[in-house]
């Protein structure tokens, strides 16, 4: 083996001790949800919505193979500081509709909301922790956006709207950047994960409510990641 | 000024269109709780950045027609029962309105246009207000003032007024549920204070207050009876201001069973198992335990309800002579309290549409004022005459 190859194999393996692997994994709905109902809309979000199909209810989104979206899935106890990045994640207002329904944060890192729509809106926060404060911000029609931030983690911080009381999103504050929300499919990807030993969370907002308890395993994150499947059991 | 006072039908008259505005302002607040779109306006007292009375009325959509059309009435009430008051003062009135009240709203109009950002539409308003007041001076009415119970009764009103307007301004501001609650439970005094004033002023009211009311009822028992009930209505309205302010939406989501049995399993298992059931597109908190127990005792409650006021409205028709005008009332007033029984399970069944859910409210203040006003009445016909004389039905008010 020539120096070269030596020192090429050596610097991946520290790469991959710098940067982890991936957690992947895809969460399955066991059971038959329920009827998803239709948004009451009201005459001026139904001329202002330009998007395609009926407004619904987003409580159990899955497809034909069972795979559960928007399940959020992260890592418990993860050790260490990490800096809020610098960009914001954004939720918009489309159609008198949040998009996206959940998503997640760095606690400390900015959340803009804006409103796309030709329609007054206002957006309020419901933390259900003490200390993440609650807002209610008025928002004009195709306003500017609106800045949030949140500094302690909470499962599914709810942002509403209450002059059309259908809209809401779900916002997951959390301490590290170790989470990933599941996509259209039920699978989801944890990017960049470092080696070592970790208990794994996948939460539903409807199956898991009230207290947000979700599935959890262990699993151990090596220079290939890890995989980490769930099934989120609706069954009586 | 004695406690005797002449009938003065405008004063009545306008004592009972404020109760009736009242009402209507309970129902549009009880649509605003029933549809969740109370913090549909973010500011207070402004609607928007805009003064409340200048806010475009093409932008008033959504919960934002129904939160703002509830503080315009209740800034509608807010000014009657100012009218009601300075009117209860007679003659008095007219000093009020151009030495006190319009100099006053004029400062505060000259304030808002000198300050350093000019408050137009704030200036405005007052200055319109000032002016309403000083011209309304010079056409008062030159009647008698009223007895001095209904003066302070309706001073009392003016202070109620805006207390519960800074309440329902304090809920917006503070995020806080227990005080929709309290502005609940105040909405419902206010409207049995306005009542009494309509009473009072009314012809019955003045012979009362004259002690020219002669006597059905031997004893108080019967007005105590219904005050022991008011509080057990009461009660059961906090209850429900309780339930309406978690906005988790129906705890039990049936009726006459609970979760299908008599009393509902409130262990861990079943309300995770409930809570999965529930898709409305209001995306209600989820429900707890305590959820369902306060659910529970205001069904109890509602069953004791009408079990103590049968039981009272079958005792004073037996005590009253048949056919009397007061045993009359008691039964419609019992009938009232079967028909909000009923509104209550229609609001289960119809999964709390707002409307149902609403009318709900209506008929429970309903039910408050109207047997509030019995037992003000039944303490009078008791008083006006010692115990042991029997009174000839003929009599008979």
């Amino acid at each position: 083996m020539s120096a070269r190859l030596l020192a090429g194999l050596i610097f991946s393996e520290l790469m991959v001790g710098a940067f982890g692997g991936d957690i992947t994994g895809k969460i399955i709905l066991k059971g038959e949800p329920p009827q998803e109902k239709k948004l009451p809309l009201d005459p001026q979000c139904s001329a202002a919505r330009k998007i395609a199909g009926q407004a619904t209810t987003r409580f159990y989104v899955t497809d034909a193979n069972g795979g559960l979206a928007e399940v959020f899935v992260s890592l418990k106890a993860v050790d260490g500081k990490f800096d809020a990045p610098s960009t914001p994640v954004i939720l918009d207002q489309v159609g008198c509709e949040y998009k996206p329904y959940i998503l997640g944060a760095l606690a400390g890192q900015k959340i803009v909301v804006k409103n796309s729509d030709p329609v007054f809106h206002n957006v309020r926060t419901t933390p259900r922790v003490k200390e993440n404060p609650e807002f209610n911000k008025a928002q004009l029609p195709k306003g500017r956006d609106l800045d949030f931030t949140y500094k302690n983690p909470e499962k599914f911080l709810r942002f509403k709207c209450d002059v059309h009381p259908w809209m809401f999103a779900y916002v997951n504050i959390v301490s590290h950047p170790y989470f990933a929300i599941s996509g259209e499919d039920g699978s989801y990807t944890i990017k960049d994960v470092p080696p070592g030993e970790y208990e794994i969370e996948a939460v539903h907002r409807k199956a898991h409510a009230p207290k947000y308890v979700g599935l959890t395993k262990k699993i151990t994150v090596g220079a290939d990641g890890a995989v980490a499947d769930f099934v989120v059991d609706i069954t009586k | 000024m004695s406690d005797k006072g002449a009938y003065n039908p405008r004063i009545h008259w306008f004592a009972v269109v404020t109760a009736v505005a009242t009402l209507g302002l309970i129902g549009v607040g009880g649509i605003v709780t029933s549809k969740g779109v109370g913090m549909a306006v973010p500011d207070w007292p402004s609607t928007y950045g805009y003064n409340m009375f200048f806010f475009p009325v093409s932008q008033w959509v959504g919960g934002i027609f129904w939160e703002h059309s509830h503080r315009l009435m209740a800034s509608g009430v807010g000014l009657l029962t100012v009218l009601l008051s300075v009117w209860t003062f007679g003659w008095g009135g007219r000093k009020f309105l151009r030495f006190f009240l319009a100099p006053l709203l004029g400062i505060g109009s000259l304030l808002c246009f000198v300050v350093a950002e000019p408050q137009i539409q704030d200036g405005t308003l007052l200055g319109g207000l000032a002016g309403l007041a000083l011209g309304t001076s010079f056409f008062w009415p030159r009647c008698q003032p009223s007895p001095r119970l209904i003066q302070r009764l309706s001073v009392a009103a003016v202070i109620g007024v805006i207390g519960q307007g800074v309440l329902g301004g304090l809920r917006v501001q503070l995020f806080l549920d227990d005080i929709g609650i309290v502005h609940a439970a105040v909405a419902q005094l206010f409207l049995v204070l306005l009542a009494s004033i309509a009473l009072f002023t009314s012809r019955w009211g003045a012979a009362a207050l004259g002690r020219g009311v002669t006597t059905t009822l031997r004893t108080c028992a019967l007005g105590w009876g219904l005050v022991c009930l008011m509080v057990l209505i009461f009660g059961q309205l906090l209850l429900g201001a309780t339930m309406r302010h978690q906005h988790a939406g129906l705890a039990v989501p049936d009726f006459p069973l609970a979760y299908g049995k008599i009393w509902p399993a409130t262990d861990e298992a079943s309300v995770s198992a409930a809570n999965l059931d529930r898709v409305d597109p209001r995306e209600f908190n989820p429900i707890t335990r305590e959820h369902i127990l306060l659910h529970m005792a205001h069904r109890v409650t509602a069953l004791v309800i009408f079990a103590v006021a049968l039981l009272l409205v079958v005792g004073a028709t037996k005590m009253l002579p048949r056919g009397h005008w007061f045993a009359n009332l008691l039964i419609l007033w019992f009938a009232l309290i079967c028909v909000q029984g009923l509104m209550g399970a229609a609001t289960v069944w119809s999964k709390k549409a707002a409307d149902i859910a609403t009318l709900h409210v209506v008929f429970g203040a309903l039910t408050l004022v109207l047997g509030s006003l019995l037992s003000t009445i039944s303490f009078c016909l008791a008083q006006a005459v010692p115990r042991r004389v029997s009174v000839s039905v003929g009599s008979l008010p």
